[in-house]
């Protein structure tokens, strides 16, 4: 949670660019997705901590409340949701590419928006789920939300087994093309182009499809 | 200077023995402009062309047949890491450019890919650079430049082109791919000259 | 491990990571903007330019040809901006009214 002064508000799907220097001068940068609507100046990040990361154990573990932080924001304007447009929404997610889709989510819930969601959400065991108490549960204000996790490594005992997301798995969680959705999938590099690959496959409009790649630095 | 967060030094073991601003690591971070080309070496060629448009090629099997030479040495990026005592095998750039006569200063490194860097002539010989197909006693990985690239450890790595593919002689200097977009044109570590105007 | 090197350096980044960079250069949000590769006439958002070279600069090749239609370094002093691979750039600023 961070305390920005003058923060003028941002869309789901925007990122910040967190900017740490260190008393000799030395710089490091990452970008993060708004995981929550904007709360007044407050922000919310979910930072995915990776051991040997240069970054995130310092932000999951070595700040203490109070200590400045430079943050650049908000930042895109192509992979947004906005409110205003009614069509329905399929959101894809890799792993921590579910941060930005999340914030779509929690935005959509804090609006009363009634506009058609369907969540697929990509996983490796059940201990991976970001925010699983949110999105196993129903949550007030999310009618009309659905969502599928997909287990690749290990998946939950008496469901189906665990694999690869297939293009099937697309067609069946996500919106048919007749109905023109807007797709947004984020995640790793590869699941990304392997993602919108099939959504093209099943016939989705390239142009209806927005991506957000991690790529190999992934936030660490 | 941005704002400080305190307790934060990211992943760094300075040392004095370094070039001001780097820190050492033991791992090979790999940095690229672009994907990576995908050369086999029987279409491996690489070229010097002297100002006058004069050429030498080698193939891979030339490269191989002249004298090799097993360089230690640091390595510098500009991205701030230091990789120290590193072990290469190649063919230096004093046996490649031993035959050639020109008048020209400057050298345009091209690879595959498109990538190019610039540099004196003169740091190219005496000892200081090589054309390497091996690293730490393995043929050289395409994600560091394999099948070979260029070495030449007493500038920013940025110099040193990974797959390359020749030399071009000029008697004016000319700007690569980095150089032209703010980094330094000549890169000497030791003088911290990361960028245009250092 | 070595697989890890076969896919490492091929893995771009997407445009939506020059929203901040292009944010000291444009007075408006840039990852929407159209881009129209020199190489080879593909027009593309931005946001879907495939982004190479983190640390170093920021290198956005058309995802059509490979080619460079874009490239950002920031340097202690100034952010150079080199547009030459693109023909052009439209960026959307809102109009009267």
């Amino acid at each position: 949670m961070l305390e920005v002064p003058g923060w003028p508000g941002h869309l789901a799907g925007q990122h910040v660019d967190v900017r740490l220097t260190s008393e000799d001068g030395y710089v490091a940068e990452r970008a993060y997705s708004l995981a929550a609507p904007a709360d007044g100046e407050r922000i919310e990040l979910t930072v995915q901590v990776v051991g040997d990361g240069e970054v995130s154990p310092f932000l999951g573990g070595g700040l203490s409340q109070g200590d400045p932080l430079e943050v650049r924001g908000p930042l895109g304007g192509w992979f947004v949701w906005r409110p205003e447009d009614p069509s329905p929404v399929l959101l894809v997610a890799g792993g921590a590419g579910v941060v930005p889709l999340m914030a779509m989510i929690r935005t959509r819930r804090l609006l009363g928006s009634r506009v058609p969601f369907r969540l697929a959400y990509s996983v490796r065991t059940p201990a991976d789920v970001y925010y699983a108490d949110e999105l196993l549960n129903p949550q007030p204000g999310d009618a009309g939300l659905e969502v599928s996790i997909m287990y690749t490594r290990e998946a939950p005992p008496g469901g189906p087994p665990p694999s690869r997301v297939r293009r099937e798995d697309l067609a069946q969680h996500g919106w048919p093309p007749e109905l023109a959705p807007l797709c947004f999938v984020c995640g790793p590099t590869g699941f990304v182009e392997a993602m919108a690959d099939a959504l093209v496959a099943l016939d989705h409009d390239p142009a209806r499809i927005r991506t957000e790649r991690f790529g190999p630095t992934g936030g660490t | 200077m941005g704002i400080v967060t305190p307790g934060f030094r990211g992943r760094r073991d300075a040392s004095p023995d370094l070039p001001p601003g780097q820190y050492r690591t033991h791992d090979f971070p790999v940095l690229s402009a672009g994907p990576t080309p995908r050369v086999r070496t029987e279409d491996w060629q690489f070229s010097v062309v002297d100002e006058a448009g004069g050429r030498r090629d080698w193939s891979w099997a030339e490269l191989m047949a002249l004298p090799q030479e097993t360089p230690t040495v640091d390595i510098h990026c500009v991205t701030r890491w230091s990789k120290l005592e590193t072990s290469w095998r190649g063919v230096s750039l004093d046996v490649l450019l031993a035959d050639i006569e020109t008048a020209a200063d400057f050298a345009l490194i091209s690879s595959y890919g498109g990538y190019t860097t610039n540099l004196p002539l003169e740091d190219l010989l005496d000892g200081k650079a090589w054309v390497v197909h091996e690293y730490d006693g393995e043929p050289l990985h395409p994600a560091h430049g394999g099948p070979a690239r260029l070495l030449v450890p007493h500038l920013y790595f940025w110099k040193s082109a990974k797959w390359v593919r020749g030399i071009q002689l000029l008697l004016q200097d000319e700007p690569g791919f980095w150089e032209s977009a703010g980094y330094h044109d000549y890169g000497d570590p030791w003088r911290e000259q990361r960028y245009q105007g250092d | 491990m070595d697989e890890d090197l076969d896919l490492y350096p091929d893995l771009y980044e997407d445009g939506n990571a020059l929203a901040g960079p292009l944010d000291e250069v444009f007075a408006v949000e840039a990852s929407a903007a159209v881009t129209r590769c020199a190489g080879c006439g593909r027009t593309a958002r931005v946001a879907e330019l495939r982004v190479y070279g983190r640390g170093a600069g920021l290198v956005a090749r058309c995802a059509g040809c490979q080619e460079v239609v874009l490239r950002i370094v920031r340097t202690p002093r100034e952010v150079w901006l080199d547009l030459r691979g693109a023909v052009s750039l439209r960026l959307p600023v809102g109009g009267p009214g």
